[in-house]
């Protein structure tokens, strides 16, 4: 189990050996026997794909307010009467191109989704690595710190802090706008992270090659994270696939309610939001397409999490 | 499910059957009543709304002309004083007898400090009680139409407000509120019951009223909903009765729903103004001048905006573009001046880089997002056409709560803003709009600070001059150099729109004012 945990978490290095050992493991073997797992990794790469280049390969600026025609406002999608394949998905009431702004804004949804993830992680995975090594006190005032956070809904801390960050900084710029929606999603993520990895950390810490370190006098920090750490990454890993999705629809909500991040940079919560105010009058493209491309990107980061947990549990082999 | 429904339905109208005397009348708009006072602001929904609670002693009619109310009769006695004759036997909600004392201390407060009504009583010299039902105005000047200024200052009682510490309106500007913000003691036909700002207010007919009430209803729900399609959502579904304004995408779908949609063409035009004080502006990427000071820089930003478009895109038609600061129906509007600057962005890039701005430069705009009708949208599209010219707009649109108090401070380098002359004249605008800012009232809306001496030498000229013919030469030629000036970019005169249930039958006025006391429900089937 440890083993061919850990090359996985590394499969993007490029050293071949690696690489061999990697496509003859179980995980890859397993990847390849499930036809959810491809379908969704290819969607999700896809999405991924599309939003990372947007900037090349979408077939309008949405941003750039100079090359806006406002007399090609509100028109269809392209299979529709009226509609014109300049612009695929049709366009909203700026005359911006519902597909390019689509691109444009799940970049943004995924950039602040993995930033708030990476964000809890490493807060999480630090607390949950000491509060499962240190035990005793500190492990109990941690663990307890958790519970007070479980008890809130999360959406209800992001909601709180995102908006007492919009009254510190009402004129903030951008970046501190990304920044407050970041931790204020991450703030309530990381309490998955320490419990994973605390129980886990628990378990490790008895083991012989953590006694065996501790006994020709390795340092503690040195013992957690270069002993500890790589293997309790399993749960870890699989757990922030499953958070990103959960991340990218909190930052939806928070922009669909008003508090994410600025409408200057808009994202697929705040596209679903403006469209929402045009769904009496028929234009139905305005809010259908960014839910559903939400729907897929949650949809397949969620399925591919399925997989992996299943993949990475040998339990369940 | 089926075989419960008649139960339901039963058990629904039983319970409904006690309550159905009380007519009540379930009012949606964008945004909410900013106070109770009606000192302190002068917006058209706040003073629209406290119109059904406090009176003011002249009133406009459904034809717009001038009735009386709180006043009788009033006569011109000389050139600058006024007699007004108030109406005997009228009482406060709180029982206390309306005399000419309240008369005189309600212009002294509306004069006051906090006072966002300045401009009212701007020409005003003194207020006399000549009797305990009668009262003189004296003007500084000759003020032939000192009754239409009238119109909207709510009567308020000397003895409530001395008791409640609310001698004084508060500055909505600074964003604090006293007991008038909250309470209310009028002589309208409706009383104040239930106050929860942002949330919802409650007026109930006031029986002891001098007038005879038209209309049928008891009582009165006013929400803010600011998400268009919820408003719309709650109209269609019965939630509310009556819902202002009407998104425009959305008038076809609820006349198709049976529903009415009232439209009308507005007084109030929308306009843009820019920051001419300043030495540099407050939001821009211009340090050490101030570009708009430059009026080939105001010229190509009108030229830039492409308002037909906005017209038909953004308005969906239900706007009627505008070169000039007042409509069609405003007394001193010059049909053969209203001529908007062609739409050339060649031109207008021309004159920036004679400007000095051959790359354009960036400057900060606000806008409200439920104040006007799209407003937010119209900012927008204006930002879409300066970016053709290479003048980055950094937008901030916000809401009306927020965003009046900033720009009355003048924290602002662009904005949009509507205005209604309330008194259906162009000295109105004027004298509130267009002339240079004084701490007397004058140039109370003149946000950007617009100034030009010929203009405000006008501007007192047409306040004092009987002759309509000069007067309207007079109107003509500030109009003019206002004009030239590029003093603001006006755009067009929105067209009013209202929805209403079908049982509700109501007079809709140009300067959007709602009116309870002329609203009749007929009874439906619930």
């Amino acid at each position: 189990m440890r083993r061919d945990v850990a090359p996985a978490a590394l499969a993007v290095a490029p050293a071949p050996g690696r690489w061999a050992r990697f496509l003859d493991g179980d995980v890859w073997h397993s990847f390849r026997g499930s036809p959810t797992a491809i379908a969704a990794a290819a969607v999700a790469a896809l999405c991924l794909f599309a939003a990372v280049f947007a900037n090349v390969i979408a077939p309008h600026d949405p941003f750039n307010l100079a090359t806006l025609e406002l007399s090609d406002s509100m028109l269809p999608p392209a299979w529709m009467q009226g509609g014109t394949t300049k612009y695929l998905l049709g366009t909203d009431e700026q005359g911006r191109d519902v597909l390019s702004a689509l691109m444009f804004g799940a970049r943004i949804s995924l950039f602040v989704g993995g930033a708030s993830v990476l964000l809890s992680l490493v807060i999480g995975v630090s607390l949950g690595l000491f509060s499962g090594y240190a035990g005793g006190r500190v492990d109990a005032l941690i663990m307890r710190i958790c519970d007070v956070m479980l008890s809130f809904p999360s959406i209800l801390i992001a909601l709180l802090f995102a908006g007492v960050g919009h009254a510190l900084f009402p004129n903030a710029n951008d970046l501190l706008a990304f920044g407050v929606v970041i931790v204020a999603i991450a703030l309530p993520g990381w309490v998955q992270y320490a419990r994973a990895v605390r129980g886990s950390t628990m378990v490790e810490r008895h083991k012989e090659y953590v006694q065996a370190a501790r006994v020709i006098g390795v340092p503690p920090w040195r013992i957690m994270l270069r002993h500890v750490l790589p293997n309790v990454m399993g749960p870890v890993l699989v757990l922030s696939t499953i958070q990103v999705a959960v991340a990218i629809i909190a930052e939806a909500t928070l922009s669909f309610l008003g508090v994410g991040v600025s409408p200057t940079s808009p994202s697929l919560g705040t596209f679903i939001n403006e469209g929402n105010k045009q769904l009496f009058s028929g234009a139905w493209w305005l809010v259908i397409f960014p839910g559903a491309t939400l729907v897929l990107i949650a949809l397949s980061i969620n399925l591919f999490g399925d997989w992996l947990r299943d993949a990475l549990n040998p339990r369940l082999r | 499910m089926k075989a419960l429904a008649p139960w339901l339905l039963a058990a629904t109208l039983s319970l409904a059957a006690p309550l159905s005397e009380a007519i009540t009348l379930r009012v949606a708009n964008q945004g909410d009543v900013q106070s109770m006072d009606p000192h302190s602001l002068n917006e058209s929904l706040q003073l629209s709304f406290t119109g059904n609670v406090y009176e003011s002693l002249v009133e406009r009619g459904k034809d717009m002309g001038l009735t009386p109310a709180l006043a009788t009769k009033w006569t011109q006695t000389s050139p600058t004083v006024w007699r007004f004759d108030l109406r005997p036997n009228v009482k406060f909600h709180d029982g206390t007898p309306f005399t000419a004392d309240d008369v005189v201390f309600t212009f002294k407060r509306a004069a006051g400090e906090g006072s966002d009504m300045k401009g009212y009583t701007n020409p005003i010299k003194e207020v006399r009680k000549v009797g305990d039902l009668a009262v003189e105005i004296e003007t500084t000047a000759p003020y032939p139409i000192l009754p239409d200024t009238l119109t909207t200052l709510g009567m308020m009682s000397k003895k409530w407000c001395e008791e409640n510490k609310a001698e004084r309106p508060v500055d909505r500007r600074k964003g604090i509120e006293n007991t008038a913000s909250f309470k209310s003691n009028g002589t309208g036909p409706f009383r104040l019951k239930e106050r929860q700002p942002s949330v919802r207010t409650v007026l109930v007919k006031n029986f002891n009223w001098w007038g005879k009430s038209e209309g049928n209803i008891d009582e009165v729900v006013f929400t803010p909903i600011g998400n268009d399609a919820t408003r719309v959502a709650a109209l269609l579904s019965g939630e509310v009765d009556v819902m202002e304004p009407v998104p425009l995408q959305d008038v076809e779908r609820i006349k198709a729903a049976g529903l009415n949609v009232l439209q009308g063409p507005e007084l109030r035009t929308i306009f843009l103004g820019m920051d001419q004080k300043r030495d540099e502006l407050q939001f821009s990427s211009v340090k050490g001048k101030n570009p708009f000071k430059d009026v080939r820089v105001r010229r190509a930003f009108y030229q830039a905006i492409d308002e037909e478009t906005i017209k038909s895109r953004v308005m969906r038609g239900a706007a009627s573009p505008t070169g000039e600061m007042v409509g069609a129906a405003v007394r001193g509007f010059q049909p053969d001046m209203n001529k908007r600057p062609a739409y050339d962005p060649d031109t207008a890039k021309k004159l920036l880089a004679e400007a000095g701005y051959p790359n354009g430069f960036e400057v900060g705009m606000n806008c409200p997002n439920d104040r006007y009708v799209n407003d937010a949208a119209i900012c927008q599209a204006v930002a879409a056409n300066l970016a053709r010219i290479g003048v980055k707009v950094n937008l901030m649109t916000e809401t009306k709560v927020t965003y009046f108090p900033k720009i009355l401070r003048r924290d602002t380098s662009f904005y949009l803003l509507g205005w209604t002359p309330i008194t259906v004249d162009s000295h109105d605008v004027l004298s509130s709009i267009m002339a240079t800012p004084t701490d007397k009232g004058q140039g109370q809306f003149n946000l950007g600070a617009y100034s030009n001496a010929k203009v405000d030498e006008l501007t007192l000229k047409v306040q004092s001059e009987t002759d309509q013919k000069k007067r309207n030469e007079m109107i003509r030629e500030a109009f003019r150099i206002h004009q030239e000036d590029v003093g603001h970019i006006p755009l067009h005169q929105q067209a009013l729109a209202w929805a209403t249930a079908k049982s509700v039958q109501l007079t809709q006025l140009p300067n959007n004012y709602m009116y309870f006391k002329w609203i009749t429900q007929k009874s439906s089937p619930k």
